[in-house]
């Protein structure tokens, strides 16, 4: 079980010729569960979307599954967990077909939903605690609730990689623990993991290895940091996940 | 009623119902995207085609197709990017499309008749011919939008995560925009290219007040497009209106009743069914 998952070489990213990402090598083998750590702006996000082909890379290379971003088709062997739901226009849509969408990277676009696709929903959304709510619009949920909701969209397809987006930021106790659950089932079941986070809180003991990327380079790589500062405070709550002006600990060494 | 022994009336309702059926299960898709006024946009676009058609002595439908399916590709192109200025771009792409579509229609030999024909829908003149056309697309433009409705749900719901899906998220964007265009040019003759938005949007509107998934708000906003549509064209021709605007108006109306309705019922609910006193959020800090 080493095989690499995911190689990025020397990739760099730039917005308007502002580079957010400077020179980043990393790499995750099959079955670890890589937390990508570092302040906001730092260039987290940015790093997991290069991964997935959602922003473009302006140097380096991007391989996933031994192929080449460009050439990868495999899509349905990732799970992606974006940050949060879109708004929408406003129509309304149940969690049960929100995270119905999550097979269709399975199956295909023309081919209507079969029996394996009804209990792999079924599965995912019994994983993160949902099943009660299949039917509820997502519109009615807790934020942390769409959070799970999401994540079930993700494990519905199956994946052998998850790429989760900030999964905990502002997301309550609860949905938290749920969340801590579903993914220590994932990884007890060969499931490798890349997740951007702020503050691991409940995470911290399923984390296998973390990467601080601070200023789009990265800073350490390797065990889990013990946090700094005043985020070391036994009582440290983060109650401020989207605060620019960061003060100094962890990220600022 | 008699009037519908006419084989002109039969037309008549029988293309407002494929277009009452069929609008709203594209329109539900745009709404979605937050595209609910591009029906209208397109619809300026197919004007310029109806002008040229006329001008060309070729028809205008068919012109109209093309006009408006460039125009919605064009929007689709603009939206893609995501720049700031779309908006304006849209602007001038409708302005432009009606500005010209009167030009074209004014050099032709065409009367202010045959315009206001296609700005405010002209049902009663429908050919079997034209009726034949209205059928067909109308069938296709259904059969793809509900067939393929978990890839363009997952496409207009998060056009990211569809990405990262694998979907072919840009052949699946073409086609709702080319929908949209085939669309628009089949309901000008029934409701005129100034309110053929409504009959995308109004149904859709009315529907989610009450749903609760996205299936089920298709479902319903495909029946009251069917309702308006059949309702319009018996009071057009009971009351003798105009076909377009009973349609649309009867569309309206519902949405007025099931928002009114919609409204009470809630107020109803919340009288007999006390809420739990809301729990407080916890203290952020402690004040000694």
């Amino acid at each position: 079980m080493t095989s690499p998952v995911i190689t990025v070489e020397h990739g760099v990213v730039g917005y308007d010729g502002r580079p957010v990402l400077r020179d980043i090598s990393l790499t995750v083998t099959a079955g670890e569960v890589v937390a990508i750590l570092g302040a906001n702006g730092s260039g987290k996000s940015t790093l997991i979307r290069a991964v997935l082909g959602l922003v473009p890379i302006s140097a380096g290379s991007v391989t996933l599954f031994d192929r080449p971003l460009r050439r990868f088709r495999q899509w349905a062997r990732i799970g992606y967990v974006p940050q949060r739901l879109g708004a929408g226009g406003g129509v309304p849509a149940t969690v049960r077909e929100v995270v119905a969408s999550g097979r269709l990277a399975r199956r295909g676009v023309l081919r209507p939903p079969g029996r394996a696709d009804r209990s792999a929903v079924d599965a995912a959304l019994g994983a993160v605690g949902l099943a009660a709510r299949a039917g509820d619009p997502v519109s009615t949920l807790s934020g942390g609730q769409q959070q799970r909701t999401l994540i079930a969209r993700a494990l519905a397809g199956q994946p052998e990689l998850l790429v989760l987006d900030e999964p905990t930021a502002g997301v309550d106790a609860a949905s938290q623990e749920a969340f801590a659950g579903a993914l220590r089932d994932f990884v007890g079941d060969g499931g490798t993991v890349l997740l951007v986070a702020h503050e691991l809180g409940p995470l911290r003991p399923v984390i296998s290895r973390a990467v601080v990327v601070h200023e789009g380079r990265i800073a350490h790589d390797g065990a889990v940091p013990d946090p700094a500062g005043h985020h070391a405070e036994p009582d440290h709550d983060h109650v401020h996940p989207h605060c620019y002006d960061e003060p100094a600990g962890l990220w600022s060494n | 009623m008699e009037l519908f022994q006419y084989p002109y009336m039969q037309r008549a309702l029988i293309g407002a119902l494929v277009i009452g059926l069929a609008a709203p299960a594209l329109g539900i898709y745009l709404v979605q995207r937050r595209l609910a006024l591009i029906g209208d946009g397109v619809g300026h676009v197919a004007l310029t085609g109806v002008g040229a058609g006329l001008l060309l002595n070729r028809s205008p439908v068919l012109v109209a197709v093309i006009a408006a399916t460039i125009g919605a590709i064009a929007i689709e192109i603009v939206r893609a990017r995501g720049r700031t200025s779309g908006d304006l771009a849209l602007a001038l792409l409708f302005y432009g499309g009606i500005a010209g579509g009167v030009l074209l229609v004014g050099l032709s030999d065409a009367t202010s008749a045959n315009l206001n024909a296609y700005l405010f829908g002209s049902l009663t003149t429908i050919s079997p011919a034209d009726l034949t056309t209205i059928a067909v697309l109308g069938a296709a433009i259904l059969v793809t939008m509900i067939g393929l409705r978990p890839a363009l749900f997952a496409v207009s719901h998060d056009e990211e995560y569809a990405r990262v899906s694998g979907l072919p998220v840009r052949t699946l964007n073409l086609l709702i925009a080319v929908a949209t265009a085939v669309t628009v040019t089949i309901a000008m003759r029934a409701v005129g290219v100034l309110l053929i938005s409504a009959l995308m949007v109004v149904p859709v509107a009315t529907a989610q007040q009450v749903t609760r998934g996205f299936r089920s708000t298709m479902a319903a906003a495909m029946a009251l497009g069917l309702f308006a549509a059949g309702s319009g064209v018996w009071v057009a021709a009971t009351a003798d209106t105009a076909p377009g605007a009973s349609v649309v108006l009867v569309a309206i109306a519902s949405f007025l009743v099931v928002a009114v309705a919609g409204a009470v019922w809630r107020a109803v609910r919340r009288r007999t069914t006390p809420t739990a006193a809301p729990t407080p959020e916890p203290h952020e800090v402690v004040l000694s």
